[in-house]
């Protein structure tokens, strides 16, 4: 029963990093740029939410009708602003781009809240279903259905809006995509406003199920790189199956055995899939394709 | 098209590559800057001779990293120690300045502060940082340039095993801090399963091993211990785990983040044991009552030698006061004890040198070892063993009640109020 508790665990945190982690796949896929801030973006969507729902008084999910739009412009404007202007070594460049406006971000959080701890609150979201002797917390059920309502919905633009078609034709082909019209550019500023913005949602999520602060982006963005490796850097659904599996291990195994080996036997499951697919498990060739 | 952006311009005229080189210093000056620990102060050179009347106190702090929570406080902590010790005249006469570095919350960098705080920045005295893990390579520095290091956050079995004479921990050490727990454990409770967890550092491992030694001499019998990395981001599956055991009492060596996770896991299953120890995150005040919401601390123990509001004579009040001014904090209650373990290092620390009346720190080293160096810390009385050891140290247990911090164990020691056995189920406190 402790196996299957683990798995539960696993599937129920691993859709929340799948959140997380999509937003940072998609901008790989459509920019070829490794958003080395997209753990702090994570943290800076759990506090608009703590702030939100501890000053104003609102729930923390209608909170995402506030950070969502705030944080796409953000993205947005980290594009425009930032990264629109490098043109040569992209991938280095944009990397450390990325990398200082996550140092920036994190000063700022850190002047503003401090290093103390926080958490963001709801009534609802503590306790549990339970189901036989299988526990499913309130706040990961929660954090399960809005993940897969936010990734449905981003699959949904991917293929069924023009946007989509423009999107998926700049990750295939930069230069055809912009040979026949498309204006890459905008493309592109709109690809990272989303993944800012799926960061924010994503944020909010953390923020209900652990205790936060700026240097919380560290263990994030670490744990997010490996699941986007795993999934194949591009690929949204191999995000979600890599975070799922990453969690499902690490829990089965915590839960069974030790913690401590969690992690170990899950970077053993990684080093493996890379020998016999260095693009990982959805890598770029079925990303393109998507 | 006119490109406009700096860095736009830069990249695109003759003079890109000389751009592209500079975008790429300030990019890898940005992200060097905290490695590097470009932190509260700039590290200029002072020397000793040209301190006009001023003693300078040297410290490492975590900002940023792993214990940046924590780091803040024990900075907090020195500072409330240096506006009081210039209200009441300073050491020896002199303006008391800290010289603060950030390390990160790392070992390597915390190595590097110390060596710059000690040859670049020349101060007079040493403070330790927050955790064993920074304690001790910093007592390895200083032992390096034969300077002493008072510590109050780093009382971890390691630090004192590595046969230095220079580390003084003013605070209890980790093999004393859950004896009290253990103690009152197998008076209160029949012998019975125990789930234990612990963090994976030298500090918190060692107290809850401590504990589980103890009740396992008394028949206890262990129904699950896990041991978890230092950066473990999901706490469910350890929760998950002792949940599982349904096991009355749970001793965890936590820190925070995962002392407050672990606890919102236990609420969200419903899991609900009669005595809950955690090594560290209950001690946060403010911190704790924010991550796991006020309804849920009530019957939450911790060890420790202080606690806000403690009976431990003006200078603590006085400590509280500044705390309070100086960070805002609406209640004194929900203070941190880090401020009170770093205020005491430095306290003891001028009470020491204003004994030997001299900066020397050999003289103030070799009169912290003998039997007549005797302290009173805002966390109660002080004296070292030969390793260093606070031997004086009373390792209380505190215990959430109503949304105050009470010392409750030892139960005969004073000032103690009652254990509330069993802890009320998650939301039902009175606050």
């Amino acid at each position: 029963m402790l196996v299957l508790q683990g798995i539960v665990d696993g599937i129920l945190a691993g859709a929340l990093y799948a959140l997380m982690g999509a937003g940072l796949t998609l901008v790989f896929g459509v920019m070829e740029v490794i958003n080395f801030a997209q753990g702090i973006i994570v943290v800076l969507g759990a506090y608009f939410t703590y702030t939100f729902a501890s000053h104003l008084g609102v729930d923390p999910f209608v909170t995402l009708l506030l950070t969502i739009p705030i944080m796409f412009t953000l993205g947005y404007a980290v594009y425009m602003l930032l990264l629109r202007p490098i043109k040569r070594d992209r991938v280095i460049m944009s990397l450390l781009v990325m990398y200082a406006t996550a140092v920036v971000i994190e000063g700022v959080l850190d002047l503003i809240f401090g290093g103390t701890l926080v958490e963001v609150n709801a009534s609802y979201g503590t306790g549990s279903v339970h189901l036989g002797a299988l526990d499913f917390p309130n706040v990961y059920l929660l954090a399960f259905g809005l993940s897969a309502v936010l990734l449905a919905a981003l699959f949904w633009i991917l293929y069924h809006t023009k946007f989509g078609r423009s999107l998926r034709a700049t990750t295939q082909n930069l230069t055809a995509a912009k040979l026949v019209g498309i204006n890459v550019d905008h493309v592109s500023a709109l690809t990272l406003g989303i993944g800012v913005g799926l960061g924010a949602a994503g944020g909010m999520l953390f923020g209900m199920t652990t205790p936060f602060n700026a240097a919380s982006s560290y263990d994030l963005i670490s744990r997010l790189l490996v699941i986007v490796i795993l999934g194949g850097f591009g690929s949204v659904w191999g995000a979600g199956v890599a975070a799922i599996l990453m969690l499902v291990i690490e829990d089965v195994v915590a839960v069974v055995w030790s913690p401590v080996w969690g992690q170990t036997v899950f970077y053993l499951v990684l080093a493996l899939v890379l020998m016999f697919r260095p693009q990982g498990l959805f890598g770029r060739r079925i990303a393109r394709a998507q | 098209m006119k490109r406009t952006h700096l860095i736009g311009r830069f990249l695109s005229t003759g003079r890109r590559r000389r751009g592209a080189a500079l975008a790429t210093a300030v990019a890898v000056a940005a992200m060097a800057a905290p490695a590097l620990g470009a932190g509260t102060a700039a590290a200029r050179p002072v020397k000793r001779d040209a301190l006009h009347g001023t003693v300078t106190i040297g410290a490492s702090v975590s900002l940023s990293g792993d214990f940046s929570a924590t780091g803040k406080t024990t900075e907090q902590g020195y500072q409330a120690f240096q506006t009081w010790a210039n209200q009441h005249g300073g050491i020896l006469g002199h303006k008391v300045v800290f010289k603060f570095l950030s390390d990160g919350s790392s070992p390597t960098q915390v190595t590097t502060d110390y060596q710059k705080l000690i040859t670049v920045t020349h101060v007079n005295f040493l403070v330790g940082p927050y955790s064993t893990l920074l304690t001790k390579p910093a007592s390895v520095v200083a032992n390096r340039y034969h300077m002493a290091l008072l510590e109050g956050i780093g009382g971890g079995p390691s630090v004192f095993e590595a046969g230095l004479h220079n580390v003084f921990d003013v605070s209890a050490s980790a093999i004393y801090q859950g004896i009290s727990f253990a103690k009152w454990v197998a008076k209160v409770y029949k012998p019975q399963p125990v789930a234990y967890a612990a963090i994976t550092t030298p500090f918190n491992e060692p107290i809850v091993t401590g504990i589980k030694k103890y009740l396992d001499s008394k028949g206890f019998t262990t129904a699950v211990f896990k041991v978890y990395p230092l950066e473990t981001a999901d706490f469910s599956p350890i929760a998950s785990a002792i949940a599982a055991t349904h096991a009355k009492i749970v001793a965890i060596g936590s820190q925070p983040p995962d002392g407050e996770g672990l606890i919102k896991d236990f609420v969200s299953s419903g899991y609900n044991p009669t005595a809950l120890f955690e090594v560290s995150g209950p001690d946060q005040g403010t911190g704790f009552v924010k991550a796991v919401g006020k309804q849920n601390t009530t019957g939450v123990m911790w060890p420790n030698t202080w606690y806000p509001g403690a009976n431990e004579g003006a200078v603590n009040a006085e400590m509280e006061k500044i705390l309070e001014k100086e960070i805002h904090v609406k209640s004194v209650s929900l203070l941190s004890a880090n401020m009170a373990e770093a205020f005491s290092a430095a306290q003891v620390l001028r009470e020491a040198v204003d004994h030997v009346k001299t900066l020397t720190n050999a003289k103030l080293m070799a009169y912290l070892h003998s039997a007549k160096a005797k302290f009173t810390s805002v966390q109660g009385p002080v004296c070292f063993k030969p390793t260093g050891q606070n031997a004086c140290a009373r390792p209380f247990v505190f215990q959430w009640q109503h949304g105050k911090q009470l010392q409750v164990l030892p139960a005969t020691a004073p000032g103690s109020s009652k254990v509330m056995n069993p802890k009320p189920k998650w939301g039902k406190s009175r606050y």
